[in-house]
């Protein structure tokens, strides 16, 4: 019997109904910000994809970004990883190790030329920057980026690191850390932002790849509008708090027991976009401000650098010059090499890698 | 100077839109009330059926539990298992239904107002209906030659 091949045949082979599947859809449906009734659109399109290769790198990162996935109740990881992707590389959850890892990522690349998909967590020592500041397998992490996104169909750069810098490139920034977007000019990318960012982003934006077989429509940092498209402070439950001039001004006055708004104790819900205040957190229990803390502005370029957290905001956050450069640069979808070519290509860069040597480093330290 | 005073002027009161309603409801239940009105009339003109997504919407859990005290409790409850529970509670509105859609472990996904005779998840899909006539002669073909019948396939 040959193996199922789309996610519909996948699915009735495991035994999922339609109205299990519907529900499915109804999820992402509501995860995406599109209207319930598209539900049967996406049930229709994800019934006849096919699941892409995923190949998942690590660079300057906590693996809070992994952790925050792994906690996506909607799809489950293992329903995005079994269901809806073909997850062929991943440091943390994969199996294999060592020569084994490189060699079931070297193989994905090449059977899937100009289709894979490649997720970045963490930033990049750029290419000035000393090699040796983060490796694996002894070579650097920008070369194994630029050789790994050679024939990807797209970039999805996932968390605030690999977003804009994040941690490692907060000033004084020793690493020379640079994010996805600083690095790769030639394919379309997608920054998922947060610190971490939310689960059902991530897995929102694979649904939507595979739904309508492009990306989502993009604001001008490279996140989805779907859940970047409003600010926290236009979500947020204690908004009219906030228009009614009611604030709490410590963590135990009468305004914080009574849920009134945040800001003077720091909140950056107005300069921030993301979808806590819809999406929540921990299978949908809660998120920052429901929670009685402001929000820190974590999915924002620069947040680290903006100030105290507990500061009352006063500055707009803003992109660096070089991200919204690269952000007006936003290309299309990729098109271009043959499949042979792009064997080829893969083969080339893989075989004139270099590993970092001692020399580099002292040289560059 | 004393034409002006024969210009009609009224002040009107200020309105505080942020607290509640002139009905007494959270300011963000009031629109979803107006929608689901909206709704039934489109139901009941021409069978048009509409759902509202309650967790894309910016309600506290006070304003949903205040939504859901107003549309009451009506006479039909369902539950589907199909990768987790669906539980599906008509409101005390006929044509109203809660729709809570949740996971295995029973965490909520997703919960829908739905506008509709009957909600979707209650009705066959329409691929499983167009193989029910082959897999009812199926079920009777297995009968008459003694096999047990099998489970429906998904």
């Amino acid at each position: 019997m040959a193996a199922p091949t789309t996610l519909g045949e996948n699915l009735r082979a495991q035994g999922v109904s339609r109205r299990g599947f519907l529900k499915l859809c109804a999820a992402t449906a509501s995860m995406l910000a599109l209207p319930p009734s598209m539900v049967p659109r996406i049930a229709h399109a994800l019934e006849a994809t096919r699941r892409p290769s995923v190949i998942w790198l690590s660079f300057q990162e906590c693996t809070g970004c992994t952790e925050s996935l792994t906690r996506s109740q909607a799809p489950t990881l293992d329903e995005l990883i079994l269901d809806l992707i073909s997850l062929d590389y991943h440091h943390t959850l994969q199996a294999a190790a060592g020569e084994a890892a490189e060699l079931a990522r070297h193989q994905a690349m090449e059977a899937n030329p100009g289709q894979y998909l490649v997720i970045v967590d963490g930033s990049i020592p750029g290419p000035d920057a000393n090699p040796g500041f983060s490796t694996i397998a002894g070579h650097s992490n920008y070369d194994i980026l630029m050789e790994t996104v050679a024939n990807a169909a797209a970039v999805i750069a996932v968390g605030s690191c690999a977003a804009f810098g994040g941690l490692p490139a907060a000033d004084p920034n020793p690493t020379g850390a640079r994010s996805v977007m600083d690095l790769v000019a030639d394919k379309p990318v997608v920054n998922i932002s947060g610190c971490p960012p939310i689960p059902m982003v991530i897995t929102g934006v694979l649904v939507h790849f595979l739904t309508f077989g492009r990306l989502p429509e993009l604001d001008e940092y490279r996140r989805p509008m779907a859940f970047y498209g409003q600010s926290i402070h236009d979500r947020c439950y204690r908004r009219p708090f906030y228009d009614r001039g009611l604030f709490a001004n410590t963590f135990e006055d009468e305004g914080a027991r009574k849920g009134w708004c945040l800001f003077r104790l720091g909140c950056k819900g107005p300069t921030t976009y993301n979808a806590c205040a819809t999406a929540h957190w921990n299978a949908g229990t809660s998120w920052p401000i429901q929670s009685g803390h402001p929000c820190l502005g974590c999915s924002e370029p620069s947040f680290w650098d903006g100030g105290g957290f507990y500061e009352p905001l006063s500055v707009p956050t803003t992109a660096t010059a070089t991200t919204l450069l690269a952000a007006a640069a936003a290309g299309a979808v990729v098109g271009g090499a043959t499949t042979a070519r792009a064997k080829k290509q893969t083969r080339n860069l893989v075989a004139e890698r270099q590993p970092v040597t001692v020399e580099e480093l002292e040289k560059k330290l | 100077m004393s034409e002006l005073d024969r210009i009609p002027v009224v002040a009107e009161q200020a309105r505080d839109d942020t607290q509640c309603s002139p009905l007494g409801l959270p300011a963000s239940v009031n629109p979803i009330l107006q929608e689901i009105r909206y709704a039934l009339e489109r139901l009941i003109a021409n069978g048009e059926e509409h759902r509202i997504d309650l967790s894309a919407l910016p309600c506290g859990p006070a304003d949903l539990e205040r939504l859901t005290e107003l549309l009451g409790t009506g006479e039909v409850q369902a539950r589907v298992e199909a990768l987790g529970p669906t539980l599906i509670q008509e409101t005390a509105v006929p044509g109203v239904w809660f729709v809570d859609y949740q996971d295995a472990p029973a965490r909520r996904l997703v919960r829908h107002i739905e506008i509709a005779l009957v909600p979707q998840m209650l009705r066959p899909q329409p691929q499983d209906l167009e193989a029910a006539i082959t897999l009812l002669d199926a079920r009777c073909e297995q009968e008459t030659s003694g096999s047990p019948p099998q489970s429906r396939e998904a």
